[in-house]
């Protein structure tokens, strides 16, 4: 950018009556490119800045023919533009919302009254500028991206003597007790941030389920017997009960249950945690905890949408494919006095992703 | 007429009695503005993120960042009875309760996802165009930067909602979190203020959203934009063009006219898109519950590579010592996008090291004029696009019908010998068409017109190319300062460059010599065409003349 | 069509083909590609002494082959005894049986019977072992019934394969689970109750019969409804938004970018 000259006549003298001297500064010019390279070349301005300055842009387009078509071409753009405009109030005053619907109608009307009004605009504005201005081509000259080794120095000069000026350089004691008094003033905005939650403890370790609670159907939350869940190849979701609400212990809790024929089941699938040969999985994947419950009963495969890790039922829900490095922890089953599906007692192992501290 | 000017007249003076501007207003009109399209892709992320900001006031004003949950009776039918948060709830007023509601919901989604997708394109151009190259390595940065808060922006804000497929994509980074060593499970309970979900994300995230990140993004754009009106913005080489001069026209009134048709272009493509294409509804999604999932769970599409990532990674854990190492989530987390994002912020400081080139670049490369780096370019959009792929490879098996195991194979496979190919392949296209630019150079372009020789033999006639062309292609084959070691079989007693001693050094030479790698542009055989013009001597088969005064560098 | 011989060479001729190009084969894709096939409904009414003779006529013509001339399963085919005549309804209505193309699973394709043929069948079938029978109309309709619970049964056990709009997901080794646009509420019922091929049994005492008409007034409704943002894309998420925010978005406004600073031809 240019350095600016102050004129003297504008600031008033000051207390002693004397009038403001030209600063210091040499007065420094927009660098002239050689001239074999400049083409038109943006002239400097002269200092007292009432000579008439030569033109520098045309007036007139170069087709004034063209240019007075365009000019109607642009005209209807903004014409339209503005009939979209006013449309689109129009629209808003006229059209109600409340049902799917009718927020169809008024998204479309509202839309295409917004997209002609741009439009407009823009087409409008891109044909004035291609047709109805003068096409030019300028060249401004660049200066090196460096100051001038006077400027660097003089800068420097200035920045070194306000440091000794300021005793920071000389004073250790104030620069240094200066230092120690901000170190903790910086780490106090971090200890503010202790209350945001608790500490994990050992919380990961467990969910809710305990011995006895009855397995809900997620959804009509009814629980279940074996003898209703007694087709090979069902599947459902189940939570424990009395928690059906609580979205922090469904986090983890949640669960699938498995209905096979006999002799499918197989090892590591613990026989005892069954009940009917109907087995409980975690639904929460020991990859990042999505709910993995893409149960195929034809290949006896649970795949999870997420990342596609995929674990093998009839065998403890063993990792076959993909990401997730652990089975799905399996629930111990059993059925109470009523018959219902019950769990014997919580997960032996942490559900989902795994920690640090899981081990 | 002229008392319209006499009003003008009389603000200026008001103004410039308070404010001394008129000569640095006139600098400012004047200023000279190179025209180029591919120089307006940092325009649409701009005016996206205008836009981004009025629509997202609008939504502030109906939303509400509150996990406290509600029986919903709103508009939308089938819905009725449900338990849900009001964020969702809101969100739902917003759709179907607000007019405009809908369309300033979708226009805000379209734009981020603008926002993002301008920002990849912008970024690649000044990649392939070495416009990061000295002066501009802060503001190159300072876009990298720009260019992550942006992702994470976006993540927070579809979050909000708290529908099903946002809600699980905060699972899963919640997952992720968790598998950090020692202090993942102390992030994950602070950031969720206890056990997933909590109930206090979605506040917390909103005052990200529309507080912290947009002032950040505020600040760094405005600075952006001051460095690049400050260093004036590059050029494409041509005809008059030097390092020293800006060719174009001025601000007042070509550019001004030129941005702000733009930046209407851009509004009426997002109001377009907001009409027509339906964006993230959720509606359909129902309220976040962490029992539920939908099949073809992606985050929006510049997360996909994250996600691809996770599908990608083998089940690699370790126990060890009653700890867990989760090789499985941490490394597709942290590894990919570090490689792409810490590369690219090294990548002008790691050029700059390997060709020892110290000057200021103001005239942009032609991408085939330095081959290695647009090799580099294209391996890592290939990385890049092919963990993307792979983010949505349940789609891609379902609507093509391919096995889902199978691409998650062909991934594995391609994430490492894509980008090998890609390189590969690119550089020798670029080699190619440096062939290509000597040859029309040394021979002239073709015109169709065949001649017959006294002696028989056919011809076919050439001019030379224009003047135009040949600044064109003769740009910047100045090639940087050598490093001037000794080559093969030269004196070893020859004092070798600083910089090139030492195993770095022979390694800086090694890397030198395949940066630089490039046709010459004499080919040298020329086979006496007749009708060439002849080529100002002292043109060709030399560095070109001085474009920059060198003396400036540090 | 004079206009376009003075305009053959301006600069963005080329462009401007190929993008016409472009649109007529989209239309034409779009005209010509998908297609469903008709689905029949339930229809009640017992099956006579006639119609399982009838059955077993096209059992044994089209069939049997595949499943044996008493159904009781080759290494082609499963035994259909005891898979009720639901089970059988659902596969022929859907024109998913008599099999052809034997991949990784069967697609939805054009029915081969008429209606009263494939009761006729599935009467056949259920008399040999009994099993699921047909639902009656009233049993799948889904008036009356509580679309919040049909949501919540479907979010926590359909869309992790079919997709939260129904629109359909990837399985493994080349399934997929089919998009439910073309599915009639009789056939949605049969799906559940008898778990065709990879899909889960949902059995009346696990989901009940109310529920199942939940489920089904959840999806015949959210699909029957219309996208009030515009097209949707599929409904299939996040991947449609991120190509259209490219191909249309960002192609768009480069157009656009480019018509702004393309230097002017002189006239």
């Amino acid at each position: 950018m240019s350095e600016s000259t102050s004129n003297p006549s504008d600031i008033p003298p000051d207390e002693n009556g004397q009038e403001a001297e030209e600063p210091r500064a040499p007065q420094r010019v927009i660098g002239t490119p050689p001239p074999a390279q400049a083409r038109t070349l943006l002239g400097e301005d002269e200092a007292n800045g009432s000579a008439p300055v030569p033109r520098e842009l045309p007036a007139e387009p170069d087709n004034p023919e063209r240019a007075k078509r365009a000019e109607r071409v642009v005209a209807t753009c903004f014409i339209v533009s503005m009939l979209a405009s006013i449309g689109f109030i129009a629209a808003y005053v006229g059209l109600q919302v409340h049902t799917v619907s009718s927020a169809a109608n008024s998204n479309l009307a509202l839309g295409v009254a917004m997209s002609i009004a741009f439009g407009g605009l823009g087409v409008g504005a891109t044909i004035w500028v291609r047709q109805l201005m003068p096409q030019v081509e300028l060249t401004e000259a660049r200066k090196p991206m460096a100051s001038s080794p006077q400027d660097r120095a003089e800068f420097a000069m200035t920045f070194t003597q306000g440091a000794e000026a300021s005793g920071f350089v000389k004073r250790p004691l104030v620069r240094r007790t200066l230092i120690a008094a901000t170190l903790p003033l910086a780490v106090a905005p971090l200890v503010l941030l202790r209350d945001m939650g608790p500490l994990p403890g050992t919380s990961l370790r467990h969910t809710v389920w305990r011995k006895g609670m009855r397995l809900l159907v997620y959804g009509p939350n009814t629980p279940l017997r074996p003898a209703d869940f007694a087709i090979p190849g069902q599947m459902i979701t189940v939570v424990p009960d009395g928690f059906q609400d609580n979205l922090d212990a469904l986090a983890k809790a949640t669960t699938i249950i498995i209905k096979f024929g006999p002799g499918e089941l197989q090892p590591p699938t613990q026989m005892n945690w069954t009940v009917d040969n109907i087995v409980a999985y975690s639904k929460i994947c020991t990859h990042v905890g999505c709910p993995v419950a893409l149960y195929e009963h034809t290949t006896h495969h649970i795949l999870c949408p997420c990342h596609q890790s995929t674990f093998d039922a009839t065998r403890g829900a063993e990792v076959i494919f993909g990401p997730a490095a652990r089975p799905l922890p399996q629930l111990p089953l059993g059925t109470d006095a009523q018959g219902y599906l019950i769990a014997e007692s919580d997960y032996n192992v942490p559900v989902g992703p795994s920690f640090w501290e899981r081990g | 007429m002229s008392k319209t000017t006499d009003a003008m007249d009389g603000t200026g003076r008001y103004l410039d009695d308070r404010f001394r501007g008129a000569r640095s207003m006139r600098t400012f009109l004047r200023k000279i503005f190179p025209d180029h399209w591919s120089f307006l892709l940092g325009e649409i992320a701009l005016y996206s993120f205008i836009i981004l900001l009025l629509t997202g006031t609008f939504l502030t004003f109906w939303f509400q960042p509150s996990m406290t949950e509600v029986t919903y009776h709103g508009a939308y039918v089938p819905l009725h009875g449900i338990r849900m948060s009001e964020a969702y709830a809101s969100t739902l007023n917003i759709s179907f309760d607000v007019r405009g509601g809908l369309l300033m919901r979708q226009i805000h989604h379209w734009a981020a996802l603008l926002f993002v997708a301008a920002i990849m394109v912008h970024m690649l151009r000044v990649f392939f165009t070495g416009a990061y190259r000295k002066p501009r390595e802060f503001n190159w940065i300072i876009g990298i930067v720009l260019f992550t808060l942006s992702l994470l922006e976006g993540l927070f804000g579809y979050s909000l909602p708290d529908d099903l497929l946002s809600g699980t994509g905060l699972r899963i980074t919640q997952g992720v979190m968790q598998s950090i060593p020692i202090v993942g499970t102390y992030l994950s309970y602070f950031l969720f203020g206890g056990p997933f979900p909590g109930n206090i994300i979605i506040p917390r995230l909103y005052v990200i959203h529309v507080l912290l990140l947009p002032a950040l993004f505020l600040a760094l754009i405005t600075a952006h934009l001051f460095f690049m009106f400050h260093q004036k913005h590059t050029q494409m080489p041509g005809k008059g063009r030097t390092e020293t001069n800006v060719v174009g026209a001025p601000m007042y009134p070509y550019f001004m006219a030129k941005t702000g048709a733009f930046f209407f272009f851009i509004f009426a493509v997002l109001a377009l898109l907001s009409t027509f294409a339906q964006i993230n509804p959720i509606w359909l999604f129902g309220p976040y519950n962490p029992s539920g999932i939908t099949a073809g769970s992606q985050p929006d599409f510049y997360m996909g590579a994250l996600e691809g990532a996770l599908r990608i990674m083998p089940a690699w854990e370790w126990n060890v010592l009653g700890h867990t190492f989760a090789f499985n989530v941490f490394i597709p987390a942290l590894v990919p996008l570090g490689i792409i994002f810490g590369g690219g912020a090294l990548w002008p400081f790691i050029e700059r090291w390997i060709t020892g080139d110290k000057r200021e670049h103001h005239i942009n490369d032609r991408p085939r004029n330095a081959p290695t780096r647009t090799g580099i370019g294209m391996a890592a959009i290939t990385f890049y696009g092919v963990l993307w792929l792979e983010g949505a490879n349940d789609v891609i098996a379902a609507q093509l019908q391919i096995p889902l195991y199978l691409l998650t194979w062909i991934a594995r496979v391609a994430v490492f010998l894509g980008p090998v190919i890609a390189y590969w392949v690119t550089k020798r296209v670029c080699l190619g068409l440096q062939h290509k630019d000597a040859h029309l150079l040394s021979h002239g372009v073709e015109t169709g017109i065949i001649r017959q020789l006294p002696s028989g033999e056919y011809i076919e006639v050439t001019r030379p190319v224009s003047e135009e062309t040949r600044a064109v292609l003769e740009s910047n084959r100045a090639g940087a300062p050598q490093l001037t070691a000794p080559t093969a079989g030269e004196g070893a007693d020859e004092i070798p460059a600083p910089g090139a001693t030492g195993a770095l050094g022979r390694l800086r030479l090694t890397l030198n010599r395949v940066l630089t790698e490039g046709i010459p542009l004499e080919d040298g055989h020329g086979n006496g065409h007749a009708e060439r013009a002849a080529v100002t001597a002292g043109d060709h088969g030399q560095p070109a003349p001085d474009q920059g005064s060198d003396d400036h560098s540090a | 069509m004079s206009w376009i011989k003075p305009r053959r060479r301006h600069p963005a001729a080329g462009y401007a083909v190929l993008l016409l190009g472009l649109v007529i084969i989209g239309v034409v894709y779009a005209a010509i590609a998908g297609g469903g096939s008709a689905a029949s409904a339930a229809m009640p009414g017992g099956p006579s002494a006639h119609d399982i003779a009838v059955g077993q006529a096209l059992f044994a013509r089209t069939c049997s082959s595949c499943h044996g001339m008493n159904a009781q399963g080759t290494s082609a085919a499963p035994s259909l005894v005891g898979v009720g005549a639901a089970a059988v309804d659902f596969q022929v209505s859907t024109g998913r049986m008599p099999g052809k193309d034997f991949g990784a699973e069967m697609p939805r394709k054009p029915v081969t019977f008429t209606q009263q043929q494939i009761h006729q069948l599935a009467a056949y079938i259920a008399s040999l072992g009994g099993g699921p029978t047909i639902p009656s109309a009233a049993q799948v309709s889904p008036a009356g019934a509580d679309m919040a619970l049909g949501q919540q049964l479907f979010i926590t056990d359909c869309a992790q394969c079919h997709n939260f709009a129904g629109a359909g997901g990837a399985l493994t080794y080349g399934k997929s689970a089919p998009a439910l646009t073309q599915s009639t509420p009789t056939q949605i019922y049969e799906a559940m109750l008898t778990g065709p091929e990879a899909m889960p049994v949902f059995s009346d005492t696990t989901i009940t019969p109310s529920q199942k008409r939940d489920i089904i007034a959840y999806v015949t409704t959210t699909r029957a409804e219309p996208n009030p943002g515009g097209f949707s894309l599929g409904r299939v998420g996040p991947v449609t938004e991120g190509l259209v925010t490219f191909l249309g978005g960002i192609a768009i406004l480069v157009f656009a970018a480019m018509w702004l600073t393309m230097k002017r031809r002189e006239a």
